[in-house]
């Protein structure tokens, strides 16, 4: 098979971080290759490089025969490299024919041709069904809408090799099924392509080759029809790390609810509809659905950053009239954010400033309005402890910490507090494997204490390991919750993306 | 060329980043002194001297000083929630305006009661200028850098028509100024036969306080936490819109008290160019020292020298006395570079 | 003549004209920097220099049209020294808005003290003369009123076009405003975001020094301290009020200017008791009301103030 794609020697660090480590990798003409590493294993950083986002420390880059020279994403357009991005790489308030054309035309040239733009663009619609409007603006346009979006713009520039980076994080299974299919019709028609991912069955389905990546290194290179799942799971891991399942539990009383409430979208949360949500002790209920459905306006309400339009909200039997984030933490709400650097802490600010960001103005942290340093001192020395966050001591910037360590501390923070609801928000996003069997392992201590916990979660099978029962969210409409002992990820699945009625 | 986060921020490095930036301003303003025909080293010598060489020159930089302490701290408060406070000026003269109509005869208190009285009035009057712009920021999503600066517009020929009318001393021969303070409300002179007054240690000690409220509060922290990440602040529990109100009147007040200040301390009487725009020397003043309340001090003492030694330079040579203005702006603009060159290091390649 | 009355003169639509040429520069200036994502507070002092050097060109012997290059150039290099500090180092960019301020204005009075130390009044130069458009002028009302400008009047509605097409029709303006929205997608389509968000920035600028440099040759003959006054300001605030749009720039500025010619001959009418300074208020009044209308629905440029920085982890 020709080689079309060499990447030899890499090597990357960002100060201490050694991100890639000397990774050389070939691509195949018509291949599928799978990169397939936990987060944090250096999968993005490489792809990155490769497309000219990043300069490699280290090694070379070659298409085709040439040297790509580093840092330029023209170069690697022009080489007939093609990405899409894990984030999508979208301008919303702009329409998908202007994001597509965008730098296809020399910047200075007078005038766009616009109508030889659109019908290259309807062509290539029609050619590989990827269906849009060109006059949309993709602020309107669904997930994966926006996704194709992201595939027409390598295909209108001619790309022979396609970059997918975990396309199927946010799409339902069904969805990524129909990506697949796509993905075959263009290696019929002569694509290569690097897909990136965490999801094994996944690669196992859609690969030619599988290289796994660990803390930065190639460490296993194998033919996919050669693979054995459970070399290749180790491989990624590099030891056995036995992600904690809870014990049998009977759920004790409803603690909080929601009864039919409902948001309307001029907030900018996206809508619920007539939501009815029983957070009982004891339980851990799964909410399981693509993003964009309604779990952005229900962990607002839950966080107390909004008031429900219609309907009510009740904690331990008492309707919650005015909530504020400060009442619903006193309240006894415990909220892990989506975005933990952006929300979750604040990076500027000390490990043990951001420790007492929500006791700050209770006792003992503070009296009057005057900070009590020394118990601040012990108090957040102790968490950190107890919690194993690695830091260079409590006066560190937040900014500094790994994923994980954020983590372990919004948890110490929630957690101390011993809340009776805690709201779970893509917790282990983005974290390595560590650190996901350490925060499932907390939240699972929290559910035995007595905690009831929701748990939002694009990771089907974090939901299903973890929930006792699971409920559906589509178009901002809840399923009845299901007992996590009787569904599979297909059914979910097909719920999830509306083909069975939401009962 | 790139730019890496540095891992820990060493102390000297804190310190001497304004030092650095006054350095640099100092050598690129030395091409205006060459253009000028003067020599560089004398010019600065002359400024050196004519900001703390005499006497008179201390205590001259000393008072010039006291309003922009005081103007120093309301932006470096403000900035610190991120609240562009541009309106310094306005603030300071709505302070100076408040101080004029109580303190010219409407209201007599013997000294020890009717100083404090001049002092929270004008800090009220400011504090509730910025209030203005705060809450069109806070409801309505109004930038607040153009609605500061266009206050102080207003404020300006506000004060141009009241001195003009109603404010005008029938004793002051047609000149468009205010009745005079009166004794009981001029704040003291602390050093004799000199401008230097009361309004000094008042303005130390704003410094002081405000340095307590951000260090040793609550208030400070939240101010600190809206600054840095008003989502992140929210989501913590902390009123970003009641912080913002709050830093609003602190900010707003300092600059009312500058005014006041100038008002019952240096002039005795109210004037259309009663600052010589100390509101925005404020602004400059803040960056200089970092946001730091305790830093103002010394940077405040440091601008203000430049502005009286530059006046009493181009009194000698033939430099004009916009110099100060712009070393003051090339000290801005190089102190940003300093300041991040203590929070990232500088890559070739 | 009646407060109404005024407005059916045409006298007022000229000075109209006249008083909307330097905020459809500065608008226009403003609205390009901020299009690519960046905020440029040094505005007023831009429009001080060039004004200053503008009128500097022409004082020193040069010609009128050269003179507005000049100024334009100087706008530019301001504008690349506002790029340093806020595209290229990404540092704040309020406080390096405020710091090219404070340093094209001071900079500006201490080179005009400099060429003329013992000036009382200052000097006055030959300025741009009325140049009526053939056949358009003698059209009855309309003609005087509005066809017989400075030629500066004239560029600054051919520069909404320019400006209005270069942003929506050509492949550099759709660069710029993908900057603006969110330049990592730029970066990934092979856009240098970085030197485009410097190109528009320097071209604002420009644009901006020459609104200035009117002031000096066309509208007064003469530099004085302070003759800004707030125009730069009002631009900023007029960008918000024109939704980032060079249509709405036009009438957000005739709109101002309009007032403002209204309320200076407002002032002369027998029987007008209110002080000439709550006349002069009206433009910053108007322009904070202009703002508070505008800003809750604003679609602000969704990368305006963040800085890019390659490479950056995300």
């Amino acid at each position: 098979m020709k080689q079309i794609l060499n990447l030899s020697g890499i090597s990357k660090r960002f100060g201490d971080l050694v991100a890639n480590d000397a990774i050389s990798l070939t691509l195949g003409e018509g291949e599928v290759l799978a990169l397939l590493g936990e987060n944090g294993a250096g999968k993005t950083t490489l792809m990155n490089i490769l497309f000219g986002h990043y300069m490699a420390d280290e090694g070379y880059v070659e298409v085709f025969g040439e040297r790509l020279p580093p840092g330029q994403p023209e170069a690697a357009l022009e080489a007939g490299i093609g990405m899409v991005h894990q984030h999508f790489s979208l301008a919303d308030n702009l329409s998908v024919l202007e994001n597509v054309t965008l730098g296809t035309e020399s910047l200075w040239s007078w005038r766009q041709d616009v109508k030889s733009a659109r019908t290259k663009l309807a062509t290539l619609s029609k050619d590989f069904g990827l269906v849009v409007d060109p006059d949309a603006r993709v602020v309107d346009l669904s997930v994966g809408e926006r996704q194709r979006v992201e595939i027409l713009k390598a295909l209108y520039r001619e790309a022979k090799i396609l970059i997918l980076d975990e396309p199927t994080a946010v799409l339902t299974p069904q969805e990524s099924d129909k990506l697949f299919d796509t993905l075959r019709s263009l290696i019929d028609k002569g694509m290569s392509i690097i897909f990136i991912s965490h999801k094994l069955h996944e690669i196992l389905k859609v690969s030619d080759r599988i290289a796994v990546l660990r803390r930065g290194k190639v460490v296993a290179e194998t033919d996919t029809a050669n693979a054995d799942r459970a070399s290749l799971a180790e491989a990624m891991v590099g030891r056995t790390i036995h992600d904690p399942k809870g014990t049998p539990m009977s759920p004790g009383d409803t603690v909080f609810e929601l009864s039919d409430v409902s948001i309307t979208a001029d907030q900018g949360l996206g809508a619920l509809n007539n939501v009815n949500l029983a957070l009982r002790k004891h339980e851990i209920l799964g909410l399981a659905g693509v993003s964009g459905n309604g779990q952005q306006a229900l962990a607002a309400l839950i966080s107390g950053q909004t008031k429900p339009d219609l309907g009510v909200m009740t904690l331990f039997g008492e309707v919650l009239n005015n909530p504020t984030p400060a009442s619903m933490v006193h309240a006894g709400i415990g909220r892990i954010p989506e975005d933990r650097n952006s929300v979750g802490v604040i990076g500027e600010m000390t490990v043990r400033e951001n420790m007492i960001s929500e006791s700050r103005r209770d006792r003992p942290q503070s009296r009057f309005g005057l900070f009590d340093a020394a118990a601040i001192t012990k108090r957040s020395d102790q968490l950190i402890e107890k919690y194993d966050i690695r830091c260079q001591g409590a006066e560190e910037e937040t900014r500094l910490l790994s994923g994980g360590n954020v983590q372990k501390l919004i948890l110490a923070r929630v957690l101390d507090a011993n809340p009776a609801i805690i709201l779970a928000n893509q917790p282990v996003r983005g974290l390595d494997v560590g650190a996901i069997a350490y925060v499932h392992g907390k939240l699972l201590e929290a559910r035995e204490r007595g905690a009831g916990i929701l748990l939002i979660s694009e990771d089907l099978d974090e939901l299903l390991a973890l929930s006792d029962r699971i409920a559906v969210i589509y178009h901002g409409r809840l399923s009845q919750p299901m007992d996590t002992a009787n569904v599979t990820a297909r059914d979910i699945g097909l719920i999830m993306s509306g083909q069975t009625e939401a009962a | 060329m790139r730019l890496e986060p540095r891992q820990t921020i060493p102390m000297w490095m804190v310190l001497s980043a304004p030092v650095m930036a006054i350095i640099t301003a100092l050598v690129v303003c030395a091409g205006l002194v060459m253009w000028a025909g003067e020599p560089v080293l004398q010019a600065y010598w002359l400024l050196f001297k004519g900001a703390v060489g005499t006497r008179f020159a201390l205590t001259e930089t000393l008072t010039r000083a006291t309003p922009m302490i005081l103007t120093g701290l309301a932006a470096a408060v403000a900035f610190r929630a991120k609240l562009w406070n541009i309106g310094g000026e306005g603030q300071f003269y709505v302070g100076a305006l408040m101080a004029t109509w109580l303190g010219s005869g409407m209201v007599v208190l013997p000294p020890w009661l009717m100083i404090p009285f001049l002092l929270i009035t004008g800090a009220l009057a400011g504090g509730f200028l910025l209030l203005v712009p705060a809450i069109l920021k806070n409801k309505l999503k109004v930038d607040e850098v153009v609605t500061t600066l266009l206050l102080n517009f207003i404020v300006l020929l506000f004060v141009n028509f009241l001195l003009e009318g109603p404010l005008k001393d029938p004793m002051s021969m047609g000149w468009p100024q205010s009745a005079s303070i009166i004794d009981e409300g001029v704040l003291p002179g602390i050093v004799s036969k000199s401008r230097l007054h009361l309004g000094f240690f008042i303005a130390m000690g704003a410094a002081v306080i405000v340095w307590a409220i951000m260090r040793f509060t609550v208030w400070g922290y939240e101010i600190r936490a809206v600054g840095f990440n008003a989502a992140a602040a929210a989501f913590s529990g902390i009123g970003v819109k009641r912080t913002v109100v709050l830093t609003a009147l602190l900010s707003g007040g300092l600059a009312g008290i500058a005014g006041v200040g100038e008002v019952a301390g240096t002039k005795g009487y109210l004037t259309l160019d009663l600052s010589p725009g100390f509101g925005y020397a404020g602004i400059a003043v803040a960056m200089l020292a970092a946001l730091h309340p305790l830093a103002v001090i010394a940077s405040a003492l440091f601008l203000a020298g430049i502005y009286v030694g530059a006046d009493s330079m181009s009194r000698a040579i033939n430099v004009p006395t916009y110099i100060a203005d712009v070393i003051v702006a090339t000290c801005v603009l190089s102190v940003l570079v300093s300041l991040m060159l203590t929070r990232f290091r500088v890559r070739l390649r | 003549m009646d407060v109404f009355e005024i407005l059916l003169t045409a006298g007022f639509w000229a000075a109209t004209l006249r008083i909307a040429t330097p905020l459809i520069f500065g608008t226009l200036g403003e609205l390009i920097c901020e299009r690519a994502g960046v905020l440029n507070l040094g505005i007023e002092g831009i429009m001080t220099m060039g004004a200053m050097c503008g009128w500097m060109w022409v004082y020193m012997g040069g010609d009128l049209t050269s003179g507005v290059l000049f100024a334009a150039f100087i706008g530019a290099l301001f504008g690349l020294l506002h790029s340093i500090f806020a595209v290229y180092l990404g540092l704040s960019q309020h406080v390096a808005g405020i710091g090219i301020t404070m340093l094209g204005s001071s900079l500006s009075y201490f080179v005009f003290r400099m060429l003329l130390p013992n000036a009382t009044t200052p000097p006055k130069i030959d300025a741009f003369e009325n140049v009526a458009i053939p056949v358009l002028s003698d059209v009855p009302f309309l003609g005087p009123a509005l066809f017989n400008q400075t030629p500066m009047t004239y560029a600054a509605f051919v520069a909404v076009i320019g400006v209005w097409y270069g942003l929506h029709r050509t492949p550099l303006g759709l660069a710029v405003r993908m900057v603006g929205e969110n330049p990592l997608a730029a970066e990934a389509q092979g856009i240098n975001v970085l030197a485009v968000r410097t190109g528009a920035v320097m071209f604002g600028s420009a644009l901006m020094s020459v609104g200035g440099a009117f002031l000096t040759m066309s509208a007064f003959d003469a530099f004085f301290f302070g003759m800004i006054n707030g125009r730069g300001w009002i631009c900023v605030a007029l960008v918000i009020f024109a939704s980032w749009n060079p249509g709405k720039a036009l009438f957000g500025a005739l709109l101002f200017a309009g007032i403002d010619a209204w309320q200076v001959r407002v002032q002369q009418l027998p029987g007008v008791n209110i002080p000439y300074q709550f006349f002069l208020m009206a433009p910053y009044v108007l322009s904070i009301l202009a703002m508070i209308m505008v800003s809750r629905k604003a679609l602000y440029p969704k990368a305006l103030l963040v800085p890019f920085r390659r490479g950056e982890r995300t």
